[in-house]
């Protein structure tokens, strides 16, 4: 199983969870399992096609996801997944 | 070195330093460029010149304009200096939760503050700019968020300066605010290298620092394209601020939170490489984090990430 942080806004579907377990050796099939467990994330997280929400980033230990294999990206049990809802930085 | 006509011609040609002690691996050059040698201290100055700039010449600024602005600091600061040379009055809508030292820079250049919920952090601050201009003709808004001339201030100014002073860059890395700088200085980079990789750092929000009410409150800035960067990571608060030490410890450089988080990215970056050369952008000095202890407070108290210190 590996670690994955729930960001506040995405709480109350995820049993007021701060970080849960799920199982998956890809990104893509540990969301799958996450969502699967908490149905309510699903529409949150994925969009119509399958792909990650627009506003929804994913972390592999610190680096977005989408910038190494995507959904594809290959996990291990060590490892942490952070989800984060896209939002505005400092300037 | 000639004399400046004025502070807007201050801006810009700041330092490329070498870090070669803060640097973890000796086949990996690191060069640091130094933006809070900028004449208010951040990387704003540029953005802010070429923002009030692209009103006057787009003639939206009437008589009676008021620029209006949402800033977690530094760009306020920045158009607030421009805005005393200029003479426009200035609104900075800005998180109520961010370091003392950037109420005091607006107050000292006469800008008027308008407080947004630090819990929202700058998506609530950009938010409530955004709502507030439709209430007040008056308003005329330069939008870094959204506004092209921000990324254009980087491609003219930042990237060249960096290609002038260090043309063998393979690597740049920079934080993720806006994305202008990103955006901008990367263009320009990789026009002078194809094989140029662009990372980002961006900080992990705390707690405290994500109020947002649903994700479709979520924002990606108009100006910031994913596909132009090659990777992006995130950097704790306690982590920025730990690489920030060493790099004064090590290299005397007083730099700003962000700087820190940029230079752990950078870090990484470097280990996984055989050689070649990074230059890291460090946005901002020290100055404006002094109140917050960032040099010596307690980096296990996890009350330090909930600090709005970006």
């Amino acid at each position: 199983m590996t670690m994955v942080r729930i960001p506040p806004v995405l709480r109350a579907q995820a049993g007021d969870s701060k970080q849960v377990e799920a199982a998956g050796d890809t990104v893509g099939a540990l969301l799958e399992d996450l969502v699967g467990r908490h149905p309510g994330l699903r529409e949150q997280l994925l969009d119509d096609d399958g792909g990650l929400h627009r506003f929804v980033n994913v972390y592999l230990n610190g680096q977005d996801v989408r910038y190494m294999d995507g959904l594809a990206t290959a996990v291990r049990e060590a490892d942490t997944l952070i989800i984060l809802p896209a939002m505005a930085g400092g300037a | 070195m000639s004399a400046s006509p004025s502070l807007l011609d201050a801006i810009g040609q700041t330092p490329l330093v070498e870090v070669s002690r803060f640097c973890p691996n000796p086949a990996v050059r690191l060069l640091v460029k130094l933006e809070g040698a900028n004449p208010t201290g951040s990387v704003k100055d540029r953005v802010a010149r070429y923002l009030v700039e692209d009103l006057e010449r787009s003639g939206r600024l009437k008589e009676d304009s008021v620029i209006l602005e949402p800033s977690s600091g530094n760009t306020g600061i920045s158009l607030a200096m421009l805005c005393r040379l200029r003479g426009w009055p200035l609104t900075v809508v800005m998180p109520a939760n961010v370091t003392r030292e950037r109420r005091q820079m607006l107050d000292i250049y006469g800008a008027r503050i308008i407080e947004s919920p630090g819990d929202t952090g700058s998506n609530g601050a950009v938010e409530m700019a955004r709502a507030l201009l439709a209430t007040d003709a008056r308003y005329v808004m330069p939008d870094q968020y959204a506004n092209p001339a921000n990324p254009l201030a980087h491609y003219e100014t930042t990237g060249p300066e960096i290609i002038a002073a260090c043309p063998e860059i393979d690597v740049f890395v920079a934080g993720l605010g806006t994305g202008g700088t990103l955006m901008g200085a990367g263009r320009r980079l990789r026009e002078h290298n194809p094989a140029l990789r662009v990372y980002a750092a961006e900080p992990m929000p705390g707690e405290m620092l994500q109020g947002l009410r649903s994700l479709d409150e979520g924002f990606v800035p108009e100006i910031f394209d994913p596909s132009a960067i090659d990777g992006r990571f995130l950097v704790t608060t306690a982590e920025s601020i730990t690489a920030l030490r060493r790099l004064t410890a090590t290299e005397g450089i007083f730099a700003g939170v962000s700087a820190g988080g940029v230079l752990v990215v950078a870090s990484r970056i470097a280990e996984q490489m055989a050689s070649g050369t990074i230059v890291a952008l460090l946005a901002d000095g020290g100055w404006k984090y002094l109140s917050e202890d960032v040099w010596s407070r307690d980096l296990e108290d996890e009350a330090v990430e909930s600090l709005n210190l970006w």
